[in-house]
């Protein structure tokens, strides 16, 4: 009997109930990721990523699983420095897991990396190299349409304006967090998540958890977010404006702009060539007409693979630890003002341009331009339908929209460029 | 390490001006392109219009003998009027084609 009591303890005690009890926040993060699945599957808030960053994010947080070891990371980041200079907590969890570097000095490879971590662990490191925003955006490439922007160029002037965002949002972060944070930060309003992942990892990677749930989440909350201020700052007259309709675009234009672009932006910003190539590489495998299947590749199979793997391997790094703080409140509120900004930015752009055409710009394609295609793209439609019911804006809004995505590309490359290491 | 106020405002104007000034050269670049091709385009056209000019209707066999094909299979011709007779509900020999073209997009 008392052997029966003794097992039972021990199973008692290894349970993640038991361990839960160590620490309260382990369960708030449960219900946090509870509440993100419940947006992602009731309310439909871009369930294909919310999803799995909530489920990631509810794996990392049950006490025992050992699913994603963030230490390890903080160690991978620490290569080349002394053991003896670390903080405590690594200094333990390098005894604890028997770690032992050469001369003292911190040499962790993917190898070890690998058989320490766990599996989320083994997933994370797409993010950490890069790979899966690169990916993601080669797919994002092979479902865009890039026909709006050439047949009318200036969208791409709108697509710039509305950066303001990324800018204003990277300034007021500045403030609260050192500049490589606040970049990570400003970033969120490019509205583009392979973006903000990517520049967030390499530039302050312990905070990708709440910048990339902040990018996603206000993706989704577009409709609610910008109707207010493109009302409030365009008149009803404007509003109403009729656009020409688009001049057709050949073949030869959609194939050449492609490697144009790349061409160009990354002898511009080379730091931006693995986003900005795949995003280039995706487009002309759709619009050769020669490699279909490459294209639907891209398109389907390997953007699912890659989702499934980035949003896990993200929500991952929400650990109660370092995810429940006044920080990331802090984020969440930066980030929703970079979101508003960059709609500001790209709506008064689109006044100068509805002023200096003398009325042949309808100003709320301008808010189009903070990317999250084709979300953004489809609230200007439905804004300038609501005051002219023979309005139809969203082809017209694509341009602005897909420049957003070059412009926050070519804005991610200059902060890494200041700011990487 | 947190940034000054004015080192901050600093870089937030020179990304503004860097984006734009990427963007506004890619514009330029497109508008190149667009020139380009379109010229382009347009050439082709005068060179091939020359050419329908000799190429004579083909006659279908088999019909009354006036009804001109062009570009057509006259086996493509033969299923193009028998749809059009079953539609119209009314015999083939009722029925008088005078051409039959492919349009092209």
């Amino acid at each position: 009997m008392e052997n029966i009591l003794q097992i039972l303890g021990r199973v008692w005690e290894t349970s993640g109930f038991a361990l839960m009890l160590d620490d309260w926040r382990q369960l708030v993060m449960i219900i946090v990721a509870c509440f993100l699945l419940y947006l992602g599957l009731v309310k439909k808030f871009e369930p294909l990523l919310l999803i799995g960053i909530a489920f990631g994010m509810l794996l990392t947080n049950l006490p025992g699983a050992g699913m994603y070891t963030p230490e390890l990371w903080d160690l991978y980041i620490a290569n080349g420095t002394e053991v003896a200079a670390l903080s405590p907590e690594l200094q333990a969890f390098i005894a604890e897991h028997g770690l032992i570097f050469a001369d003292g000095v911190v040499n962790l490879t993917f190898t070890e990396l690998i058989h320490a971590g766990g599996l989320l662990d083994i997933l994370y490191i797409g993010v950490k190299i890069g790979l899966y925003p690169s990916l993601i955006f080669m797919g994002v490439g092979a479902m865009t349409d890039f026909g709006p922007l050439i047949a009318n160029p200036k969208s791409l002037l709108l697509g710039a304006a509305a950066q303001l965002g990324i800018f204003g949002a990277f300034f007021a972060a500045t403030f609260f967090f050192p500049a490589n944070v606040a970049a990570s930060i400003g970033i969120i309003g490019g509205a583009d998540g392979p973006t903000a992942i990517w520049l967030t990892s390499k530039l302050a990677p312990e905070y990708l958890a709440p910048i990339a749930i902040a990018a996603y989440s206000y993706m989704a909350l577009i409709p609610l977010i910008q109707p207010p201020v493109m009302k409030l700052l365009t008149t009803k007259e404007m509003r109403e404006t009729k656009m020409e309709q688009l001049r057709p675009v050949s073949k030869t234009q959609k194939i050449l702009f492609p490697i144009i672009v790349t061409i160009f932006v990354c002898l511009l910003l080379p730091s931006v060539a693995p986003l900005l190539g795949c995003l280039m590489l995706g487009n002309l495998f759709k619009e050769s007409g020669l490699t279909d299947r490459l294209s639907d590749t891209a398109q389907n199979a390997l953007m699912n693979i890659v989702t499934i793997f980035l949003a896990t391997s993200v929500g991952a790094t929400a650990r109660y630890d370092r995810f429940l703080n006044l920080q990331t409140i802090l984020i969440v509120v930066l980030g929703l003002a970079a979101f508003e900004i960059a709609t500001i930015g790209g709506l008064l752009f689109g006044r100068i341009m509805y002023r200096v055409t003398g009325g042949k710009i309808n100003p709320l394609i301008g808010s189009a331009g903070v990317s999250a295609v084709p979300m953004a793209a489809r609230v200007s439609q439905k804004v300038g339908q609501e005051a002219n019911p023979s309005n139809f804006l969203l082809m017209h809004a694509m341009g602005p929209n897909v420049a957003g995505v070059i412009g926050s590309a070519v804005a991610a490359g200059f902060l890494l460029a200041l700011f990487g290491q | 390490m947190k940034m000054a106020f004015g080192e901050a405002l600093i870089y937030s104007l020179l990304g503004m001006l860097v984006v734009f000034f990427a963007l506004i050269l890619l514009m330029i670049c497109i508008k190149i392109l667009v020139a380009v091709t379109d010229r382009k385009k347009k050439e082709e056209p005068v060179a091939a219009a020359a050419e329908p000019a000799a190429a004579e209707p083909v006659l279908a066999t088999g019909t009354a003998g006036d009804i001109k094909l062009y570009n057509t299979d006259p086996r493509d011709a033969a299923m193009v009027m028998a749809i059009v007779a079953d539609t119209l509900g009314k015999p083939l020999n009722e029925l008088r084609f005078i051409s039959i073209k492919e349009v092209e997009e």
